[in-house]
């Protein structure tokens, strides 16, 4: 598997394009190609936006089509204002979720990583083990909600966020761990030597290192909490707490006749990934190649 | 992997013959095992033990009982027996099955045919991949409700273009026998980006050689692709396969927002069964389709994961 694995990062680089003998570009294939991509991926995103910048009346006839009154502002203002400016509540939370998870997942996940890759013992095994599960496995709902409430964090956001750490950690110490074992030992070695304790080996020396597979990780982690759906809802129930996810979901029923005000929510829910996509693409598609190769 | 893992260390171990193949001098190697302490395992596996493993245990037992989170009655395999049973029930295991094999089965397929033509020499590659691709990052329930009005039986769009061409569509999330492959669909469109960029790095890892050197033999475009790209890119369909299959089995947000399971039970899967019956406060029955669907899980990801590696170790 190794070898499609340094495929998947020659791949991200454009640098590292296939030699390939120059070769007139096939015109008739390209525009097919072109109107098929168009028709298939392009139309949907123009579909929401075009939806989205609509009146109400208009919007409802689920048209593809120009509007007839560009109402941006209005559509942007009404979704803010309903329900007492939930959508405002539900990106907070969903920030302070993001943030706070990825960065636990990040820390935790490099330390064990680097614990599983440099030392080999016994517990090796198992442990590797425990973390392809954790891939696999889907998580038993009502149990978590069992342990959570009597750890009394059902309900919290707290509670959320250590729930989001648990599910991805396996999925960060798998892209850490490849990275490290590219870090030399020598490294650790003459840290140690020079007297660093593990703790200052490790956040002194090593994790500053792991800088690229960190953005990795981060990018790729944070859209996955930023999108989830099913945590949120099993472990955060309720409105006041509600994740954007958990809004854009509720909004379906209450704006059953008000598409513009719908899609204007979904629009705004796909900036963040889209920035994201925009800065950090390499990253991404290098880490759920990597990730995705060895999982 | 492995030889990922190996490379750094058989460098040096050629350079310092005195170390051994696990790259650690003799007299050195208690001062640094220190440096590598089981306690930075402790704040990981606290959080994963108590919120993974232990529920993903309990599971097994609290699937025996009738449970209300605070008290429990043991009744044996009552659940597992209702499960299989009651037709909406059993209804959830064979739609999940047939969702998990026809996403990955349309995933492999367009996601290689993706990969060869944008790994070809046509205009505009970079921004296709990109275009491919950007769906994965975007909201499910987004796309989930951008395409249920998409698939409105009279008036979405996908339907009112089809009768442009004279084809009569059919009602796609409201027909019964079309909902969970209508629900798939848009699962393949979102999800098949992944597939593509993975057969992609499969692709291009491909030597250019072999391809000359099958033209100077005189095989075709087509030849081509059925004797060089489809073997060697089998470690990209071994994942992509194993990753969609992992990733159908337990869908949920889309079915969730797409038909709700509707109409009536005709698109439920074990997740949203799940989901259902924990919202009507059977937690026992609930997490029984927790462990039928770990039990599934297993038991088609693990032998596909050893059938499938094994092979490749063969060739």
């Amino acid at each position: 598997m190794s070898e499609s694995r340094r495929a998947a990062s020659a791949a991200v680089l454009p640098s590292a394009r296939p030699r390939q003998r120059v070769r007139r570009p096939n015109y008739t294939l390209s525009a097919l190609v072109a109107v098929a991509f168009l028709v298939v991926f392009v139309i949907p995103f123009a579909f929401i936006a075009l939806t989205a910048f609509k009146g109400q009346q208009e919007a409802a006839q689920l048209e593809f089509s120009l509007p007839g009154d560009w109402q941006i502002v209005e559509n942007f203002q009404a979704v803010l204002e309903t329900g007492d400016y939930i959508l405002i509540i539900a990106f907070i939370n969903s920030v302070i979720l993001t943030v706070a998870s990825v960065t636990f997942m990040v820390v935790l996940g490099a330390m064990v990583a680097f614990v599983l890759q440099r030392r080999t013992s016994r517990t090796t095994g198992p442990i590797s083990f425990l973390v392809l599960s954790g891939l696999i496995i889907p998580p038993a709902v009502v149990p978590t909600i069992w342990v959570l409430q009597e750890l009394s964090l059902f309900k919290t956001l707290f509670g959320l966020i250590l729930v989001e750490v648990a599910f991805h950690l396996p999925f960060c110490v798998l892209l850490f761990r490849a990275f490290i074992a590219t870090v030399p030992r020598d490294l650790d070695e003459s840290a140690v030597i020079d007297g660093a304790g593990p703790i200052r080996l490790f956040f002194r020396v090593i994790f500053p290192l792991l800088r690229p597979v960190t953005v990795t990780v981060i990018v790729v982690q944070s859209v996955a909490v930023f999108n989830d759906f099913v945590n949120p809802l099993y472990f955060l129930p309720g409105e006041e707490n509600a994740t954007v996810q958990q809004t854009l979901f509720n909004f379906q029923s209450q704006f059953e006749s008000q598409y513009n005000l719908l899609f204007m929510d979904i629009l705004l829910i796909t900036i963040p990934p889209l920035i994201m996509f925009l800065f950090f693409n390499r990253q991404i598609v290098a880490g759920m190649t990597s990730g995705a190769i060895k999982g | 992997m492995t030889t990922t893992l190996g490379a750094p260390e058989n460098r040096r171990a050629r350079k310092q013959p005195t170390r051994t193949s696990r790259g650690r001098t003799r007299a050195g190697s208690a001062a640094i095992k220190g440096a590598y302490p089981f306690g930075f395992y402790l704040p990981a596996g606290v959080v994963y033990v108590t919120l993974f493993l232990v529920p993903t245990l309990a599971a097994f037992f609290f699937s025996l009982t009738r449970w209300t989170l605070f008290d429990y009655e043991f009744i044996g395999l009552d659940n597992f027996e209702q499960f299989l049973r009651e037709a909406a029930l059993l209804k959830g295991l064979t739609n999940t099955l047939i969702y998990a094999v026809v996403t990955s089965g349309m995933k492999v397929v367009l996601g290689l045919l993706l990969a060869v033509l944008l790994t070809s020499q046509i205009i505009g590659r970079g921004f296709l991949r990109s275009l491919v691709f950007f769906p994965v990052l975007v909201s499910t329930i987004g796309v989930g409700i951008t395409f249920t009005a998409l698939m409105h039986p009279s008036e979405g769009l996908i339907n009112s273009s089809l009768s442009v061409l004279g084809v009569d569509g059919p009602a796609w999330l409201t027909d019964p026998t079309w909902a969970l492959l209508s629900v798939a669909l848009v699962d393949v469109w979102k999800g098949v980006g992944l597939a593509t960029v993975i057969y992609i790095a499969g692709v291009v890892s491909i030597p250019r050689e072999y391809y000359e050197a099958a033209e100077v033999d005189g095989a075709g475009p087509l030849a081509q692709f059925r004797n060089i790209t489809l073997p060697l890119a089998r470690p990209a369909t071994v994942t992509v396969i194993i990753l969609s299959l992992i990733g159908g089995l337990r869908t949920f947000d889309l079915i969730w927002t797409m038909t709700g399971g509707g109409p009536g039970f005709t698109s439920d899967v074990i997740a949203s069964v799940i989901y259902k019956q924990y919202q009507a406060g059977f937690y026992g029955l609930s997490t029984a389709g927790n462990v039928v669907l770990f039990l599934l899980v297993s038991a088609i990801v693990v032998p596909l994961f050893w059938f499938l590696n094994r092979k490749e170790a063969e060739l």
